[in-house]
């Protein structure tokens, strides 16, 4: 297990590595200026502009820029500086953080919860008529862009109703993050509800089902304890997974619902060409996702004996 | 379609006055896609305590479906029973409650599988799978009910039994998988166990060990057993009386000896010729010819009829009746019956 | 010849575990794998009203897209402020061009219905064909290969993967001030291969060790010929399950970033809705009937790689 996690950790350096540098490259390589953007359509003195991307080393060679930052990131955990704010990276994601991460939790639990609740549900009856309600259902949700199905959101539950405010402006109430929250679990949840219902209706089937049946188990026992434990499995798996998915998926939802998170602050970044603030929010979400990743994989042995890693 | 009345073989252990379990006229059906599936259709055994019967036939027989129908694990739907009485100690297990059934599933009947390792709970460790019985049934604390698994793995003979409790389904040998799934059978000791083909998924030698262990164990508590088998040679050092049976009926019935010495219906006759015998080293083997039947279009008169060397136009417009068994002189042969038109030619020719 | 043995009777009585499944349904369909698989999916897909459904919808979305004329007459571009200034839907003209009623520029709702479907249709089915070629290719080799050649195709593979989908092409889309359909195709395909690349590689592992495949490659063929004689036809069923959901994930993805402000130039289903948001308290119809066509769309693409999938993975049902 030991070498198995250190192997796992050594393969992680060089997708590290190709994601960060990529990420750089795309930002760097491209069309654009971020300090020629901070001037707008006046454009400042070419003196003053050729001083500025000396100061913030735009002008040295991209290998060496990308060289420079992630030896500054690693050695001394220094993002760079947000070039619109001055501020220095770190500041700007200390802010941004807690509101995904809270945004993110929300949408999670309700992806979980609903998700396997209707999964369970729909794979217990499969084929019948609870369960093409439920297929018809992730389907939809699958199916109606996020921006849509927020619109549509705000405009029955704010604006017509007036149950849940339209707009988030205190990310630390729950009631204000419910909306978003439901919206950003949208599509993960409907792939949860499939996914256990593909995986529940399949071991239903199973020899080792049948035994607990015959055993003369009650059926909460049968469903309860033989049945979800092997019909989670992938389910868990692919909830690991989405974590990462979540906290990059919320630039749409942040952007709906004026949360300022790192949705808000990604695409901020991107439309400013803010280099460093961008591959500073890439770098994390994709330590996220590839330690996620990792965490899934070891949970996956603890969860199904059959699996050991060597 | 008369219904003979069966008469059970006199058994050395027989406590009650009934039979322990009796099969009356079931029929069990599968709503498919493609139509009804008859699979089971009017079939009618029993089995006292401490006796063997086997249910002999092919896949698509009815033998397995009739276990499960006995077991209530069918699944319904897509099955229905439209006919039929299960009766356990006299009672008719169909019209009782889910509950009550539940109650008899693992305590008084249980049910051996073919595959272990399929049919054994790949995630949860064989100490759990075999404690549960005793925990859900029992009442038992989590630490007596290993306890309990402990000493029943000791009972079917596995090594090191206490060192092993924790150890999940896959760590196991076939063999092994086999002894923990008759030892979770065996937990509660139930009246009557059904194998399903207990032994068909093992290597032969460890074939016989584990049949040995299942007759032993048997004897020792003195249980029914219904053993379920395709296999002719399984059955004949454990079985008390066999049932034969083809496409959802049973065809032949007698107790085992004289089935083997002389059977009363082409099909028994086919199964037996096809077994390799060491005096008829070097000769052709006999196989019956064709396929077992579809059962969405049994053939009509006798299912058999189209791979029966006997058959008669009769044969193929009249199902025959399960039929007594008699000497040449009319004397009875007890606990005998055939379903064929021609069993005389058959059982004397 | 005798047709049945002892030993067939044998392997029957063992395939059958407890003769739970009645012996008539075909769980035996081993020969022939390929044509039967392709015929039995087929005969699936016919009876499935799923399957009906989707199809009926793409083909109605193909005809819109091709000849939008046939269905309306009015010009999406060119509005009338004065005369259809927010102009309410008058939803029993249906048809007419003050059927879903104007937007702020004047211009018919309707009409921009009908035109923006060509957008979402061409993006949709230009990034499956980018990625599934692209993806296909990454996958096969590194499948086939295998070793060191597998490892660095697949840490790539990780490495696009690892860049969440809708940010990267949000960068590269950003760099792009005229951003037409092949733009968006282009960095829509950037990040997407990765999906089918792993199916791919998956596939290809699977069959690579199959006895038919060793046996051709004994008899000499030649890799080229082993790749895509052999290979390939027993890797389609999962990869055209993923593109075919995949095509409806990109119409949706396309919407988003024209959401964003970062889709593509000219009329769109996305850019409407992201224009109809600003008078979502006004003139909701703006933004309502471009997000029904949206999603109606992504649905039926979505219905159709569901309907796929349950006929060629049996185990789905």
């Amino acid at each position: 297990m030991g070498r198995y996690v250190a192997r796992r950790l050594l393969q992680m350096i060089p997708v590290f590595i190709g994601t960060t540098l990529l990420i750089f490259l795309m930002v760097y390589a491209l069309p654009g200026d971020p300090v020629r953007g901070l001037f707008g359509d006046k454009g400042g003195s070419p003196q003053v502009i050729a001083a500025l991307r000396h100061e913030y080393g735009l002008d040295q060679p991209i290998l060496v820029q990308y060289w420079n930052y992630m030896k500054d990131m690693i050695l001394h955990a220094d993002f760079g500086t947000q070039i619109a704010s001055g501020r220095p990276v770190t500041d700007v994601l200390g802010d941004a953080f807690p509101v995904t991460i809270r945004l993110a939790s929300l949408a999670f639990l309700i992806e979980l919860v609903v998700g396997i609740a209707l999964g369970v549900v729909a794979g217990m009856r499969a084929g019948r008529l609870t369960d093409n309600v439920a297929l018809l259902i992730s389907l939809l949700l699958i199916s109606v862009p996020v921006f849509v199905l927020g619109f549509i959101l705000k405009v029955v539950f704010a604006f017509e109703l007036n149950w849940l405010p339209p707009n988030v402006n205190d990310s630390t109430n729950y009631k204000e993050l419910l909306m978003p929250a439901v919206v950003l679990a949208s599509a993960s949840l409907a792939y949860v509800t499939r996914l256990t219902r593909t995986s529940v209706a399949e071991n239903l089937r199973a020899d080792y089902i049948r035994t607990a049946i015959a055993k003369g188990l009650p059926k909460r026992r049968v469903v309860g304890v033989h049945l979800m434990r092997n019909s989670l499995i992938p389910v868990i798996t692919y909830l690991g997974t989405d974590i990462g998915a979540l906290m990059g998926g919320a630039v749409v939802t942040e952007g709906l619902f004026n949360i300022q998170g790192i949705g808000g602050t990604i695409y901020q970044s991107i439309t400013r060409r803010e280099g460093t603030t961008l591959v500073g929010l890439v770098t994390i979400l994709v330590l996220v996702y590839l330690l996620a990743n990792l965490l899934v994989d070891l949970l996956y042995a603890v969860l199904d004996p059959r699996i050991r890693y060597a | 379609m008369t219904v003979i009345e069966e008469v059970s073989v006199p058994s050395p252990r027989e406590g009650d006055d009934g039979p322990l379990l009796e099969v009356r006229d079931l029929h069990v059906q599968f709503h498919t896609r493609e139509g009804v599936v008859k699979a089971v259709n009017g079939v009618n055994y029993s089995v006292n305590a401490g006796e063997t019967l086997a249910v002999l036939g092919e896949s698509g027989s009815g033998k397995s479906v009739t276990a499960q129908a006995i077991m209530g694990i069918l699944d319904m739907p897509p099955a229905t029973i439209p006919e039929g009485e299960i009766l356990f100690r006299g009672q008719d297990m169909l019209k009782m409650s889910g509950e009550e059934r539940r109650k008899i599933r693992g305590r008084r009947i249980a049910m051996i599988f073919q595959d272990a390792l399929s049919s054994l709970n790949p995630v949860l460790s064989v100490g759990y799978q075999l404690g549960e019985m005793f925990r859900v049934h029992h009442g038992l604390s989590k630490k007596d009910a290993k306890a309990k698994a402990i000493e029943l793995m000791d009972r079917v003979k596995i090594p090191a039994a206490a060192a092993r409790v924790d150890d999940y389904p896959h760590q196991f040998s076939g063999g092994m998988r086999q002894r923990i799934m008759i030892a979770m059978a065996l937990a509660l000791e139930p009246d009557l166990i059904i194998a399903d083909e207990p032994t068909t998924a093992l290597d032969v030698t460890v074939q016989a060990q584990v049949m040995d262990l299942l007759s032993e164990l048997q004897r020792e508590y003195n249980m029914g057993l219904i053993l379920i088998t395709h296999d002719l040679g399984v059955v004949a050092d454990v079985a008390d009386k066999i049932a034969v049976m083809y496409a959802g009926r049973i065809v032949e019935r007698a107790p085992v000896n004289e089935l083997y010495k002389r059977p009363a219906h082409p099909y028994t006759r086919g199964l037996l010729d096809s077994i390799p015998r060491l005096d008829q080293k070097g000769q052709e083997l006999y196989a019956i010819k064709g396929l077992p039947p579809n059962l969405l279009h049994v053939p009509t008169g006798c299912a058999f009829n189209p791979r029966c060397p006997k058959a008669q136009d009769i044969c193929r417009t009249d199902i025959p009746d399960l039929f007594p068994v008699t000497e040449q002189d009319r004397s009875e042969l007890v606990g005998r019956a055939s379903a064929c038109h021609f069993w005389k030619e058959t059982l004397h020719g | 010849m005798p047709d049945v043995t002892k030993t067939d009777v044998k392997k029957t009585g063992a395939a059958d575990p407890a003769g739970a499944t009645p012996p008539m349904t075909p769980t035996a369909s081993k020969p022939e794998k390929a044509r039967s698989l392709w015929g039995d999916a087929w005969a699936d897909l016919r009876r499935s009203w799923i399957f009906l459904i989707s199809s009926v919808l793409i083909l109605v979305l193909l005809l819109i897209t091709f000849f939008p004329g046939w269905f309306t007459s009015e010009d999406p571009i060119l509005g009338d402020l004065a005369k259809h200034y927010l102009q309410k839907p008058k939803l029993s003209d249906v048809g007419s061009a003050d059927w879903l009623g104007y937007d702020q520029q004047g211009r018919s709702v309707f009409a921009r219905v009908i035109y923006g479907a060509r957008a979402s249709i061409a993006v949709g089915f230009g990034t499956t064909v980018v990625v599934t070629v692209l993806g296909g290719l990454v996958g096969m080799v590194a499948g086939y290969f295998g070793g060191l050649v597998d490892s660095i195709l697949s840490r790539l593979t990780d490495v696009f993967f690892g860049i969440p989908f809708l940010l990267g092409t949000m960068v590269i889309l950003n760099s792009f001030a005229d951003r037409t359909t092949w733009v968006v195709i282009g960095a829509l395909g950037f990040f997407g291969w990765t999906q089918v690349a792993r199916v791919m590689r998956g596939a290809v592992i699977t069959t690579k060790q199959a006895d038919y495949v060793q046996a051709a490659k004994a008899l000499g063929a030649s890799t080229p010929r082993i790749m895509f004689r052999h290979i390939l036809p027993n890797t389609l069923a999962p990869v055209i399950v993923v593109a075919t959901i995949s095509l409806g994930i990109y119409i949706s993805a396309e919407a988003t970033l024209s959401f964003l402000g970062l889709g593509l130039n000219g009329v769109s289903w996305g850019n409407d809705i992201s224009d109809g948001g600003n008078q979502i308290r006004v003139a909701q119809w703006i933004m309502l009937y471009p997000s029904i066509m949206l999603s109606i769309t992504v649905l039926a693409f979505i219905m159709l790689g569901e309907a796929v999938r349950n006929a060629l993975d049996p185990k789905m049902r």
